[in-house]
């Protein structure tokens, strides 16, 4: 080991940490450079300079300004604990508005086959757009006037007149 | 059976303010010492520990024991302390600015006269007062490295979280700290007959 080497484990060796390998190995090169030795001792003795420092104590008041510090602080709440972040909470927040929200509009009561029949009829709708915007078809479409008026009353008679009319 | 610091901080983090009070009981004296050390000024060093426990004690709820309790404590301790001393060292720049810079911890170590300085600090002030200005006068790490080591005898590994660095970094921190401690206290580690010729062969 050379004197730059020593430099490095030096420190673990006086104060005892350095693992028996190194410990063998720092001394060896003790036992050889003068230099290094000396260097050792000095750090020895400045260990001992260093231990002159007295402790200094806290002031008396130190636990009082502490606890009065700590009385300050403000106590956890039970929601801050639930909703630890704002953003969380807007969140949240938002959340539960859209839901309302959704839960009171107006519902469909009629049911998947009213909404089916539904269906149909836009499908027919759709299916005779093309018919229903042509205007030159419709103008001359002279069936129209033949359209009875309208009678709710008896719709059977005038379905079955209507048959008959066209066998005669 | 006494319970480990970990433990306490976990009751604290449950709602156990007694568990607080044991660790500022067990931690105050080290941590104003340290932050004496550091800043040189007492009632700074208490504000900074108050600082400290407070901030501890804020985080309580986000604690998780994944180190010791002393490297999260002296690490809080570490960056408040660097960060005063900066701003300490500023404000005195902006006052001094016009002013003759005398500052007596950094001055001597920095002049050529440092011999006739070094005496002149041993009639003005005590010995450990003298000890306490030439540590205070290390780079920042490197006090932080030494006070650490030396009064605080944390492991190697617990320094070198702190400090955010390697182990084989931090040896070599600690060699480089005690090296220039040597020389800069020389009359106290030395017999006087020595003195002269070594300071050459052993400035940093």
């Amino acid at each position: 080991m050379k004197c730059e080497d020593v430099s490095k484990e030096l420190i673990p060796y006086l104060d005892r940490r350095a693992n028996s390998a190194d410990r063998h190995e720092v001394e060896e090169h003790l036992a050889a450079c003068s230099a290094c030795h000396a260097r050792a001792e000095e750090l020895r003795r400045l260990w001992s300079v260093l231990d002159e420092v007295p402790i200094v104590e806290p002031s008396l008041g130190f636990d009082a300004r502490m606890r009065a510090r700590i009385a300050e602080e403000p106590q956890p709440r039970w929601f801050r604990w639930f909703v630890p972040q704002p953003r969380l909470a807007l969140s949240i927040a938002l959340l539960l508005a859209v839901s309302v929200w959704m839960s009171r509009l107006p519902q469909d009561n009629s049911g998947l086959a009213g909404s089916a029949q539904s269906e149909h009829e836009q499908f027919q709708v759709i299916k005779n757009l093309d018919v229903l915007e042509n205007y030159d078809v419709l103008s001359k479409f002279d069936a129209l006037d033949e359209v009875p008026a309208e009678q709710p009353a008896q719709p059977d008679k005038q379905n079955d007149q209507q048959q008959q009319d066209d066998g005669g | 059976m006494t319970r480990s610091d970990v433990q306490l901080m976990l009751d604290v983090k449950a709602g156990d303010d007694s568990s607080f009070n044991l660790l500022l009981q067990k931690y105050r004296t080290p941590l104003v010492n340290f932050l004496y050390r550091m800043v040189r000024d007492t009632a700074t060093a208490e504000d900074l520990a108050q600082e400290v426990f407070l901030r501890v004690y804020r985080a309580r709820k986000q604690y998780s024991p994944s180190a010791k309790f002393t490297t999260w404590l002296f690490r809080i301790a570490t960056n408040l302390a660097l960060n005063s001393v900066r701003d300490n060292r500023h404000r005195q720049m902006e006052v001094s600015l016009d002013a003759t810079p005398v500052d007596e911890d950094v001055a001597p170590l920095q002049l050529p006269t440092r011999e006739m300085r070094i005496d002149e600090h041993m009639v003005e002030r005590d010995r450990a007062d003298f000890i306490r200005g030439v540590i205070s006068a290390l780079p920042e790490k490197q006090r932080v490295a030494v006070l650490l080591h030396k009064y605080e005898e944390m492991d190697y590994g617990e320094i070198a979280r702190i400090l955010d660095c390697s182990e084989s970094a931090l040896k070599s921190l600690l060699f480089r700290a005690y090296e220039t401690l040597r020389v800069q206290l020389a009359p106290l580690v030395s017999p006087p007959a020595r003195h002269a010729g070594k300071e050459a062969h052993h400035e940093m």
